[in-house]
């Protein structure tokens, strides 16, 4: 019992407790609630993007937090993951019939994919020292949304027929997948805020076995110093590039569960708006951070949809609340504060 | 005489116009300890630069254990069995002092993601094995008790001496160590000394320090190396250096 105790709240394994511990309190929370009490349509609405946004916000802190290099194209794999699972979920409603399984099925193809586009762009780039993968991230979001902007992809019972050009295409008595610009158009919503939940779970799960292995340390001492890595035969590209494909597969997830929430999507929303919004989401919750990723996330993406009574004002409060808690967290004397654990420590390192 | 572990030949080294290092020849043989001293600026950093391929040697030779490390980048070369320690501290600033161990043992502990991920026997038992290794080097440097606290926040005397223990993690042959003693106490530079002895027997490698703190390289190097102005000024053994008229006039001083 000790030992359990020890192994659950110990220094090195209480931040994990405390991530799993806050999201399912928050969902048994918020499932008590929504199933007691009637919640706004605004509020159960908001639910599963937030877990999108979360679990978006975890990929992109491998990356940024714990890997050192900078994305700005992370919607480009959230898109990947999307329009994948789009059409995944499209073609087999018919084959599988049960709605979860279909979801698990889509979800999980597009993670892949998303995955081995995150490989493909990365193993060029990481093998240079730089910040190229800032760039080449930042054109490929660019690239990918629009890609998608441009495909007509339709099916019916005898074939599947592409389009780069046109939307007229040939189907019989067929199904648009995705229409140019309008994106997905008559997508079955079959994402719920539980799906949400298991998937927060798996990531956290995937993002805490990570870093607490011989690849967490080889990821992590890559970012602190890259000589000092390489002395001890850390190979650095093959060690960032890990860190980044497994972040592309989990914002693939996050795309997958987003685009089935939905029967409309369009590869606009995937834009460098979004990409660079995450990046606030993961600053705010502070590098490497994974509470904060959680909290920040949340906070951050319900608070301008809360601010929506305030109409024309609403960006500008939600920028000042962003520069008041940017002035709060770096402010001296909460460094202090929050020091104060750390200081006590670091005595007793000089004592022994 | 003992096998030659480490084999120096005709290296050398140019920053544009600049020759910081020329013409070098050195060796290390198995089990010993030997001390590469010079003024300022002689290019011993240099050295265990191109040792280690951080720079890459514009002329010369470097065997290892009789092969060539010509095609080798830095990771294969640690691979091959060399380690070293910073002259400005290289830590793994924001891990634990025994993740920076731990990191140092990447390359002998070896699972795959799949096994990371789903967390199998493997994984574990890998993981329990260096977690007993890495205590027992951090008790060797003294740094057991402070095991769990970020490497960033250890005083600088017990910086030095995690970088040595990371380096030993990695089971190299031959450990370069650039000024080990720097901004050590005297009792502390005593300890050091009699830690480098005692891993040196544990571990059965050889040593190459760098070090200005002329007890410590009278006291514990076999051999000496005196380089000045990246060339060789002398080698013997440390009467002979001591000894030396070109190694006072240059460096020692009276
Ligand atoms: N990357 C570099 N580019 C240009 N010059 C360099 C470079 N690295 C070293 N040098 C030069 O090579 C010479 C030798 O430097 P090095 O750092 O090896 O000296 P050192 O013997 O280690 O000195 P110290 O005892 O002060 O550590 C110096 O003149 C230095 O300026
Ligand atoms: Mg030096």
């Amino acid at each position: 019992m000790k030992n359990l105790i020890n192994d659950l709240f110990g220094k090195k394994n209480r931040a994990r407790t405390i991530s799993f511990l806050m999201v399912i309190f928050a969902y048994i929370l918020i499932e008590v609630l929504t199933k007691s009490i009637r919640m706004s349509r605004l509020f159960t609405s908001l639910l599963v993007p937030t877990c999108c946004y979360i679990i978006l916000g975890l990929s992109l802190n491998l990356v940024v937090g714990f890997s050192g290099e900078l994305s700005l194209g992370h919607a480009g794999f959230m898109a990947i993951g999307a329009f994948t699972a789009v059409c995944v979920s499209g073609l087999t409603s018919s084959v599988i019939t049960n709605e979860t399984l279909r979801l698990m099925l889509a979800v999980f193809v597009g993670g892949i994919l998303s995955g081995l586009f995150g490989l493909i762009i990365s193993v060029p780039v990481l093998k240079l020292s730089g910040d190229y993968l800032a760039i080449v991230t930042l054109a490929f979001g660019q690239i990918i949304k629009s890609l998608i902007t441009n495909i007509y992809l339709g099916f019916d019972a005898d074939s599947m027929q592409f389009s780069f050009v046109t939307n007229e295409l040939n189907l019989n008595n067929g199904k648009m997948l995705l229409s140019g610009p309008m994106g997905a158009t008559d997508t079955a919503k079959i994402s719920n805020f539980t799906s949400g939940f298991v998937l927060i779970l798996i990531t956290l799960f995937i993002i805490y076995s990570l870093i607490d292995s011989r690849y967490g340390r080889a990821i992590m001492a890559a970012r602190d110093n890259r000589i000092a890595a390489e002395s001890i035969g850390i190979n650095i590209s093959r060690t960032k590039t890990l860190a980044f494909a497994i972040s592309a597969v989990l914002a693939g997830l996050a795309g997958a569960l987003y685009a089935l929430n939905y029967s409309t999507l369009q590869p606009a929303k995937f834009d460098f708006n979004t990409s660079i919004l995450v990046l606030v989401y993961v600053v705010f919750g502070g590098l490497g951070n994974i509470n904060g990723t959680i909290v920040a996330t949340t906070v951050l993406y319900i608070l301008p949809e809360l601010l929506r009574f305030l109409k024309d004002y609403r960006m500008l409060i939600y920028a000042i609340v962003l520069i008041v808690v940017m002035e709060i967290t770096n402010s001296e004397k909460m460094k202090q504060f929050f020091d104060k654990g750390k200081n006590s420590i670091f005595k007793k390192g000089e004592d022994a | 005489m003992s096998r030659p572990v480490l084999e120096v030949s005709n290296l050398g080294i140019d920053f544009g116009g600049l020759t910081a290092v020329n013409n070098l020849n050195l060796e290390v043989n198995e089990h010993e300890i030997v001390g590469l001293i010079g003024p300022n600026g002689a290019g011993k950093t240099t050295v265990f630069n191109m040792l280690t391929k951080v720079y890459e040697p514009s002329r010369g030779k470097i065997l290892l254990d009789g092969k060539d490390i010509e095609k080798m980048n830095t990771v294969e070369v640690n691979k091959a069995g060399v380690a070293r320690t910073f002259q400005n501290i290289r830590l793994f600033a924001n891990l634990s002092v025994i993740d920076n161990v731990k990191a140092g043992m990447n390359n002998h502990c070896v699972y795959s993601v799949f096994d990371t991920l789903l967390h199998t026997r493997k994984r574990n038992d890998s993981e329990k094995a260096i977690n007993e290794k890495a205590e027992e080097l951090l008790k060797i440097f003294n740094l057991y008790e402070n095991r769990n606290i970020t490497a960033s926040s250890l005083p600088y005397g017990a910086q030095r001496r995690l970088e040595i223990a990371r380096a030993l993690a990695t089971e190299p042959k031959v450990l370069l160590l650039d000024e080990p003693a720097a901004g050590m106490n005297p009792q502390e530079t005593d300890e050091l000394m009699n830690t480098i002895r005692f891993v040196r027997d544990k571990f059965n490698i050889c040593i190459l320090l760098i070090e200005h703190d002329m007890s410590l390289v009278m006291n514990i190097c076999e051999r000496i190396y005196v380089l000045n102005y990246g060339t060789l000024l002398a080698k013997g053994s440390p009467d002979e250096i001591k000894n030396d008229e070109r190694v006072i006039k240059a460096y020692l001083g009276d």
